[in-house]
């Protein structure tokens, strides 16, 4: 483990990521004790004050600062967007090493089916589970869980057959290991490393599929200091005051950035050999 | 490509449709809506409730209902909007046109921008082209659409002035407006494909280039341009269209978004429409069509793949 975070330290992208996402982690953390401001409160004299000493990002429509709501905001969007991918990736998984075990026939059906769900964009069945469930921040969770099943299914089943077939398995079974051995000692740590990287490339889009809800109405709801809802605030007084936009956006973007970052260093960083 | 294959694929295509309106038509059964309800508004009697649920057949079990809106589906009636009292299939098709010139003027995009910057990036590793497509590919996926989207209108048509905001101008109506109106969300949507593709491009380039079939070329002095064009883009291009036909998934569910934000009426914007009105036969028609177009996207793209590498041979 800590020779991984070593390695990953090594990597360009991964040593971004590891800052960065100390950063958010702070910023979710600390943040309701370092904010500059009270988030919720309204100043009729402060209304669409521009970013300067005292507003650092500027202030929206009602006077509230928008730098320590992003703090608030993060506090919120972050742990959700990780219960959902955390809670889409383990349906996912089950799935497809369910799906990999079967094989033959049972394996062809459960793909199929999973190949036709994945012709729904992620989006619209999120959108189309979030208006069933109700709006609000806890659907929008389940629905981006329920989003992402079929893509990790796909991927933890295509991972397992592969591991099932290489060399090294067949070289254990032939040394007369146990089952337990062959299946938690040489095929998981092979299985979790593709699982793992594409896992934490899931939880950008996680933040990114979150705030677009919230964006739309349906995930966080007013007066939540939300960054989606932020975005979707400002929108109104784009003329006005575009730092509204701005301050929750490239929030939104860092983290997703973050993520994503994390996601290719943890690739470099468990295939050595890959030099691309 | 044998006839067997091309068969069994097409059955495929079949089953993604079975199941996808299975979903669908759950969905929106589930959805907390009474169509009676919706169509006669919150002070109908009870009696002329009842009555338009008899006539709508809202009180034959569950199966009946599928049964009878899958038939209608083969015949390709899509139902009446609850909202219009218009024919959804025809309203859908009309919005799916839009969306599909909205979608063509981005891969267009795509192609212009991605294949050039993929290959400089990995004829000049680490270089300054590199760096800016490393910078594109990482924007491009953790930029959601509608944050790109509004922060291009900030820059574009609020500060420079320089395109419209919003609407949608027909391109038979005013070619060059109707343009200008498409640039913006053509930009947002193109940007996560640029991505996804320049990405992809530089590796397989990366790839094909200290391939043998390069370097024989190399050595038998080749001019440099002719291996490039000739040998290895080619081979660097195949995958593209896999990446471009499993992007469609992420095409479709941005168009939802970017259309919202840019007022174009495609069916993305009428599914959301349908969305918040509870309008469940347009829910129904939009979500299939999308699936369809999906479906009919990557059977296209495979096919397109076992024409052009002549490797593959489907049976």
């Amino acid at each position: 483990m800590i020779e991984l975070f070593r390695r990953l330290l090594r990597t360009r992208q991964g040593a971004i990521a590891i800052i960065l996402l100390l950063v958010i982690v702070i910023a979710c953390v600390a943040g309701p004790f370092v904010a500059p401001h009270d988030p919720d409160a309204i100043s009729f004299l402060g209304r669409f004050h521009p970013p300067d000493a005292q507003y650092w990002l500027g202030a929206d429509e009602l006077g509230r600062d928008v730098f320590s709501r992003l703090l608030i905001g993060a506090g919120r969007t972050v742990p959700i967007a990780l219960m959902a991918t955390l809670l889409g990736t383990l349906s996912g998984a089950v799935i497809g090493t369910l799906s990999a075990y079967l094989g033959g026939r049972w394996d062809e059906a459960i793909m199929r089916t999973i190949d036709a769900v994945m012709a729904i964009p992620g989006l619209l069945l999120a959108l189309l589970i979030v208006n069933t469930l109700g709006k609000g921040e806890f659907n929008a969770m389940m629905a981006i869980a329920v989003a992402f099943v079929p893509g990790m299914a796909r991927i933890t089943r295509s991972v397992a057959l592969v591991a099932r077939r290489q060399d090294y398995v067949g070289a254990a079974i032939a040394r007369g290991e146990s089952s337990a051995w062959i299946v938690l000692r040489e095929m998981l740590p092979n299985v979790a490393a593709p699982v793992v990287i594409e896992t934490t490339i899931r939880v950008a889009f996680a933040v990114m599929l979150f705030a677009t809800l919230s964006f739309l109405g349906l995930g966080a709801q007013p007066p939540a200091s939300d960054w989606g809802l932020m975005v979707a605030d400002g929108r109104r007084y784009l003329h006005q005051a575009p730092w509204m936009i701005i301050g929750a956006g490239v929030a939104i973007a860092l983290t997703a950035i973050s993520f994503n970052l994390l996601g290719d260093g943890l690739r470099d960083a468990l295939n050595p050999r890959d030099e691309r | 490509m044998s006839p067997i294959w091309l068969g069994r694929r097409l059955l495929l295509v079949g089953y993604t449709l079975l199941v996808v309106s299975l979903i669908v038509f759950a969905i929106t059964q589930a959805l907390p809506a009474d169509a009676a309800v919706m169509l006669l508004g919150e002070n109908a009697t009870p009696a002329a409730l009842a009555a338009v649920r008899l006539r709508l057949g809202l009180n034959d079990p569950m199966w009946l209902q599928y049964w009878r809106w899958l038939f209608a589906l083969l015949h390709l009636d899509f139902g009446t909007s609850m909202r219009t009292g218009l024919p959804v299939g025809s309203m859908m098709f009309v919005a799916l046109s839009r969306s599909l010139l909205l979608a063509g003027c981005a891969i267009l995009m795509m192609l212009v921008i991605a294949v050039p910057l993929g290959t400089l990036a990995a004829l000049r590793r680490g270089g300054v082209i590199d760096l800016l497509a490393g910078l594109v590919s990482y924007l491009g996926v953790s930029l959601p659409e509608f944050v790109t989207a509004t922060m291009l209108l900030i820059a574009f048509a609020d500060r420079l002035q320089w395109l419209p905001a919003t609407g949608y101008v027909p391109l038979t109506q005013d070619f060059l407006d109707g343009l200008r109106h498409l640039v913006l969300p053509t930009l947002t949507v193109a940007l996560i494909l640029i991505a996804h593709v320049s990405r992809m491009v530089r590796s397989e380039m990366v790839d094909v280039l200290h391939s043998d079939y390069i370097r024989a070329a190399r050595l038998k002095g080749l001019h440099a341009g002719t291996i490039l064009f000739r040998h290895a883009l080619r081979n660097a291009l195949l995958p593209v269209i896999t990446v471009v036909a499993l992007d469609v998934g992420y095409l479709l569910g941005g168009i939802i978004i970017v259309e919202e934000i840019f007022a174009i009426p495609g069916i993305g914007r009428e599914l959301i429409i349908a969305i918040e009105t509870r309008d469940l036969p347009a829910i129904q028609a939009g979500a299939l069509i999308m699936a369809a177009t999906y479906a009919t996207a990557n059977l296209l793209a495979d096919i397109a793949y076992a024409v052009l590498d002549k490797r593959i041979r489907y049976d």
